[in-house]
């Protein structure tokens, strides 16, 4: 806490906080173990008992999207990097996941089905092949994300392309991945996507015992990324990150190299994209072209900002928000959903940037993020 | 020879298309920094102002040529009526507009599937483009037939590319656009009204995807969505070009089309794209401005 200047009087107050007070304040630790704590008690203990299964499963689903939810904060909320491109990683995430089992399914030796049935391919590609091992098919749905974001990020971020630039590249990148999952029908299942996924790693996924298992390992995952992030945000790190968002050309200055920061933080984001990605297939069954697109990509984004692009819970929060409310409405009136969708996007961005944190003063302590994150960039 | 020959023009259809879409977004983006995710959909508008007028006022015949100064007033309308409402509020986050106008951008297309329904629509083409020219005769007789559509399209590409520039370099409005764009303050002081050239530049780059929405009847499917399919390749043109050139978007919308026939055709649509892709990424490295840069002092 520093001494403030009291304009009016000119003499120097100190800050009074009550001893309770400063021990409950936004951001002490100890605030923040209450709150996983809480977020764990909802997660393990009430949303189990109180929702039927075909509700835990979407919910199931929901926090898959928080978990991108939680990267895209960290990269754009509080680095400044507006990835369009989200749905890149979760994609490389779900398709290696969906490509392991469905190699399981089919058993050793065998095809997965959809490459029988348009019967374009008499082998398994070789790029297939190292997935039929579970290790390997893990790893890789966390780090061939990392590793992509990581070879993007130091070309583009080493040469300074930035803001807007960097956020139409990204979609770029949705846009092609998707159009080019969408042509390789052979091989990837085309339009389809993977589909049809029948177990995880042996456990039957028609059991609502194994379905339950999986919800509380999304669950877990989300805690545990949420824990990350905040240690990620509270660092040094954190501070330098923010730093580059507001002032890129003082962090230069002061001899650090902004390029590391943002793929740092990129780095980071993609990689829980991937997992989030892995973990939705089991839940939900399927990944598909249609899912990682430039549309959902960018839907992924608009939960973030409702929730409060730079808090640490707003984003997961927003994400499950929008999903759950695109679930409710479009299953009622599908248009209402798009002008709805439509104009949260605008209402929330133009006239809210700081997200709904902002409005119950979750982010008081703090009030600069969140409502400056792009006045830096505005020199021309 | 006549592979070659029509492998060019089939990249330079591709690129006159392109830059019909990303002539507006040079002038939105480029000149004015605004990211307007909603410009597919104003070229949808001018797309579906073809339709309407088809089946209500013209036949085939004259609709196109009745269609470009229409879709060019309903376009920027709408345009106007979005930079008054919403972007003019936004003009210091530029990725906020981005994220904002692509709200806007959902909205309209489901206002155009509550109007027009879900499906694609048709048009019908003009008899005097529904034909080919045989532009090149082989004595092998494959003969180089280039349809009449692609060549209004390149025309008008290049017409459209003409008078932008003739309006920006001698009319008083062009000069003061320029002059805006390069010091909004100095111009301000000068007694320009900034806000109102704001107003007009955004009007005309509107209008011109408006215009851009017009020949793509001609070439491709009018719905709902035909917006979203638009958009990045549009902005990809703007973000290579480099901001605040034309040139540099006529250069790389032609570069990018004829890059994109070449590949295509030696693989596949899909794979075009995603190399098309990473020869942006890497000429990025090359020239992260863009191919042209306005020269600054500021360190961005």
């Amino acid at each position: 806490m520093t001494a403030v200047t009291n304009p009016s009087t000119g003499t120097q107050q100190e800050p009074q906080p009550a001893t309770e007070g400063r021990r409950f304040a936004p951001g002490s630790p100890l605030r923040a173990a209450i709150g996983f704590v809480l977020a764990g008690a909802v997660l393990f203990a009430v949303a189990p008992l109180v929702l039927p299964d075909f509700r835990l499963n979407l919910l199931a689903k929901y926090l898959c999207l928080a978990i991108v939810a939680v990267g895209i904060g960290l990269a754009w909320g509080r680095g400044g990097l507006l990835t369009l491109g989200q749905g890149v990683f979760f994609g490389l995430g779900g398709y290696a996941m969906a490509m392991h089992l469905k190699l399981a399914d089919a058993g050793p030796g065998n095809l997965p089905d959809f490459m029988q049935l348009y019967g374009q391919v008499d082998a398994l590609p070789w790029w297939w092949a190292p997935f039929a091992n579970p290790i390997f098919a893990i790893a890789a749905t966390v780090l061939l994300p990392m590793v992509v974001a990581f070879v993007l990020g130091s070309l583009v971020f080493r040469r300074r392309v930035r803001g807007a630039y960097f956020a139409i590249l990204s979609q770029a990148l949705a846009a092609a991945m998707a159009i080019f999952l969408v042509g390789q029908q052979g091989t990837t299942g085309g339009t389809n996507g993977l589909t049809d996924i029948q177990t995880f790693f042996g456990y039957s996924l028609r059991d609502p015992v194994n379905q339950r298992m999986v919800y509380f390992i999304i669950a877990g995952c989300l805690l545990l990324l949420l824990v990350l992030a905040r240690q990620l945000m509270r660092s040094r790190y954190g501070e330098l990150l923010v730093a580059v968002r507001d002032a890129e050309e003082r962090v230069r200055f002061l001899g650090y190299d902004p390029a590391n920061v943002k793929l740092v933080a990129y780095v980071a984001a993609a990689g829980m994209a991937g997992l989030a990605g892995a973990l939705f297939v089991p839940a939900v069954g399927i990944i598909s072209p249609a899912l990682i697109g430039v549309v959902p990509s960018i839907e992924l984004v608009i939960g973030v900002a409702v929730g409060g692009r730079a808090t640490l819970i707003g984003p997961a929060l927003g994400a499950v928000a929008v999903a759950w409310a695109k679930t409710a409405l479009s299953e009622r009136l599908p248009a209402a959903w798009t002008y709805f969708e439509g104009l949260l996007f605008v209402l929330v961005v133009a006239f809210l940037p700081g997200g709904l944190a902002s409005l119950f003063g979750l982010i008081r302590r703090r009030p600069g993020v969140g409502t400056t994150a792009e006045t830096s960039e505005v020199t021309p | 020879m006549t592979l070659v020959l029509s492998q060019l023009f089939i990249g330079s259809s591709i690129g006159a298309v392109l830059l019909l879409i990303a002539l507006g977004l040079s002038l939105t983006f480029g000149q004015m920094n605004v990211i307007n995710m909603a410009h597919g959909e104003l070229i949808m508008a001018g797309a579906y102002t073809v339709y309407v007028l088809q089946k209500t006022i013209t036949g085939a015949g004259a609709s196109l040529l009745v269609a470009l100064p229409v879709a060019f007033l309903v376009s920027g309308g709408m345009g106007v009526v979005l930079e008054f409402l919403l972007i003019r509020r936004l003009y210091a986050r530029p990725l906020d507009t981005l994220l904002v106008t692509w709200g806007v951008s959902l909205m309209l297309q489901q206002l155009a599937r509550d109007i027009f329904g879900a499906p694609n629509v048709q048009t019908r083409a003009p008899d005097l483009l529904t034909g080919n020219v045989k532009i090149f005769s082989s004595a092998s007789g494959s003969d180089l037939v280039v349809a009449n559509s692609r060549l209004f399209i390149l025309a008008l590409a290049l017409l459209a590319v003409a008078a932008l520039t003739l309006v920006l370099r001698l009319t008083a409005l062009g000069r003061r656009i320029r002059a805006v764009v390069q010091n909004r303050d100095l111009a301000a002081v000068s007694g320009i009204p900034t806000s109102r050239v704001d107003r007009l530049t955004f009007f005309i780059g509107s209008g011109l995807a408006g215009i851009a929405g017009v020949p793509l009847t001609l070439v491709g499917p009018i719905g709902p969505t035909m917006g979203t399919n638009i958009i990045v390749d549009a902005f990809l043109v703007v973000v290579v070009g480099g901001i605040g050139h034309l040139k540099g978007t006529v250069i790389v919308a032609f570069a990018l089309g004829m890059l994109q026939s070449i590949v295509e055709y030696s693989t596949t649509l899909s794979v075009a794209k995603v190399l098309v892709f990473l020869a942006i990424v890497a000429f990025l490295q090359w020239r992260p401005q863009g191919l042209f840069t306005l020269r600054t002092r500021s360190l961005a």
